[in-house]
């Protein structure tokens, strides 16, 4: 579906994209995962053929952006990080309006908006205007609008921001059925918890450059530990606390906030810091996450 | 990035000796974009009028109650203060309203483009975004301009015909044939100062009072400084440059040429077509670089 070689976007001095290689295959779900900041939706908008790339090389349905942009992005999805939706127009009419770009005729566009309404649970909705729907609603409403052209490709830049979450669970429900339907999915996110939960492969990204890929599994088991204790001691005390933890895991990460000990059994890591005299404020033993990963790529949070 | 608008450019590359013809998915992609890349202004310009429906009554109420306002104002209220005739036809001198519709119909076109071609791109920009929608399928962004002038245009019309009707119900005339001519010079100047209004909006990030300022410090004075309601000639010459720049003021003059006659030599027809023109053509070339810099940065 898409392969990328090289692929760099300079805006003057500075490399937003800085060479990056990936694919994704029909049916994939992938995700680029990293800060803000870190070039992925610079990435996406030269995918989605709305930004000509400085070098390397881009095929997108084997088809140049450069040169096919209107092909490519005829049969793409676009759920864009902010939502543009026509405010002043009802909900229906948003789909049938943003079918029509595509040259679908009216008929059609009336039919699969009923339909998309339906799967985006707006069917409610459909005569309301777009001013009144919620911030879950509209993400939603812009993912059937996203679907209205049967695209071969769904991208979704940042599809949950801002979002509550409970109406992050329900599009999450709904992403994953596209997904089960066989849908290509490309998403960009900073939240690990959404990129486990949606994507089979993931890139992660910082500063316009691939730190890893792989599974969401497969990159924790290659990055991090089975298990990490996270510790709070108190932030003036956090550093002390942790050159006598140091011994205990594999690896150790002192946080503003917290200390984090990365080991396979969590639980015998808690009963050693009691030994040893340490009484942290909060402790807890929790599975190895993306975030996890994340820290030990780049030593910084996902979110900051 | 105009291969953007050329569907078989890149396609002959692809089909160059030694590349291989283009795939299913491709294939699939190439027929889907066909009808966009054909008729892409035209759905623009669908959505577009589809919006203007939202304020529809104040369009309506505005393109027959303006001149309405004007003609009773002017043609009937003002003018029975004046003995000293203004405008002249072959015939001799014609009455104050008839002088004055002309330009005001072009007045009436040119608002349509302060209002449409100012706030409503900045609202496709930023505050609704939805140039971005547009910009995310197939439609190239000349495609959103064409659309975009399309759908001002209809409005332009709309508003152009009405005022040229309500004209023609005051007798304010000089010649029956000027129902239909007088809203196409008016169409004319509404392109001619709101195309380059079109690349300027365009170009602006935010809205921190510059459209007011074209309101009262571009079209306002325009109005009241081009030959509107008494001819150029009686202004000091050093305020008759505000009439040669001004779109209005040659879209007047063609009117009442188009309308009573008025005598005009060959020479200054075609200044006044070759300005507005220029304007129109100058705008538009402008507008869709802007549009297009924005768009695929």
């Amino acid at each position: 579906m898409i392969t990328a070689t090289g692929l760099t976007k300079r805006f003057g001095d500075l490399a937003a994209v800085d060479g990056i290689d990936f694919e994704v295959a029909a049916g994939e779900s992938f995700g680029l995962l990293g800060p803000n900041g870190a070039g992925k939706s610079t990435t996406m908008r030269m995918v989605g053929a709305v930004s000509t790339r400085t070098s390397g090389e881009l095929r997108v349905l084997d088809l140049d952006p450069n040169t096919h942009g209107p092909e490519i992005r005829s049969r793409l999805g676009v759920v864009p990080q902010e939502d543009n939706l026509d405010t002043e127009l009802r909900v229906r009419d948003n789909l049938i309006v943003y079918g029509r770009y595509f040259g679908i005729p009216r008929a059609v566009c009336a039919e699969r908006a009923d339909e998309l309404l339906a799967f985006a649970q707006l069917e409610e909705k459909a005569k309301v205007k777009v001013d009144a729907l919620s911030g879950g609603m509209k993400r939603r409403l812009t993912i059937a609008r996203a679907l209205i052209n049967e695209p071969k490709v769904l991208m979704l830049d940042e599809p949950t921001t801002g979002l509550d979450p409970q109406a992050r669970h329900v599009l999450w429900d709904r992403l994953f059925r596209l997904k089960e339907r066989g849908t290509t999915l490309v998403l960009t996110t900073h939240y690990m918890d959404e990129a486990e939960q949606l994507c089979d492969r993931i890139v992660v990204v910082d500063e316009g450059r691939i730190m890893a890929q792989g599974s969401p599994s497969s990159l924790i088991r290659e990055y991090s530990t089975r298990e990490v204790v996270e510790l709070r001691f108190g932030s003036e005390r956090n550093a002390g606390a942790a050159e006598q933890l140091a011994v205990l895991g594999e690896r150790i990460e002192v946080l503003p906030d917290r200390v984090l000990i990365y080991a396979d059994n969590g639980e015998s890591v808690l009963e050693h810091v009691a030994r040893l005299g340490l009484h942290p404020t909060t402790s807890l033993v929790r599975r190895s996450s993306l975030e996890d990963v994340f820290l030990r790529l780049t030593g910084r949070s996902l979110i900051e | 990035m105009n291969e953007d608008r050329t569907p078989t450019a890149g396609l002959e590359h692809d089909a160059a000796p030694g590349a291989c013809a283009p795939t299913v998915q491709a294939a699939e992609a190439i027929a889907a974009a066909a009808r966009t890349r054909r008729r892409g202004a035209l759905y623009v310009a669908e959505h577009q009028i589809r919006s203007m429906r939202t304020y529809g009554w104040t369009i309506l109420i505005g393109g027959i109650g303006s001149p309405l306002l004007y003609l009773l104002g002017l043609g009937l209220g003002l003018a029975s203060f004046l003995d000293v005739p203004v405008g002249f036809g072959p015939d001799g001198p014609v009455r104050y309203v008839v002088f004055v519709a002309p330009a005001l119909l072009a007045t009436a076109a040119i608002g349509v483009s302060t209002e449409e071609f100012t706030y409503t791109i900045m609202a496709g920009f930023k505050w609704r975004r939805i140039f971005w929608g547009m910009n995310a399928s197939p439609l190239a962004p000349e495609q959103v301009v064409e659309g975009l002038v399309l759908a001002v245009a209809a409005r332009m019309a709309f508003v152009s015909v009405a005022y040229g009707v309500v004209v023609a119900l005051f007798g304010a005339l000089g010649s029956p044939v000027a129902v239909l001519t007088l809203p196409l010079v008016g169409m004319l100047a509404g392109m001619a100062f709101g195309l380059p209004l079109l690349a300027f909006a365009a170009s602006l990030k935010d809205d921190s009072g510059q459209f007011a300022a074209v309101q009262r410090f571009i079209f306002t004075p325009m109005f009241l400084f081009s030959g509107t309601f008494y001819p150029l000639s009686a202004l000091p010459g050093w305020l008759h440059w505000i009439g040669w720049v001004s779109p209005l003021w040659h879209a007047s003059e063609l009117g009442r040429w188009l309308s009573y006659g008025s005598p005009i030599s060959g020479v200054m027809l075609t200044v006044h077509l070759g300005v507005l023109l220029s304007l129109v053509a100058g705008g538009w070339l402008l507008a869709r670089r802007t549009f297009v810099g924005r768009m695929r940065g």
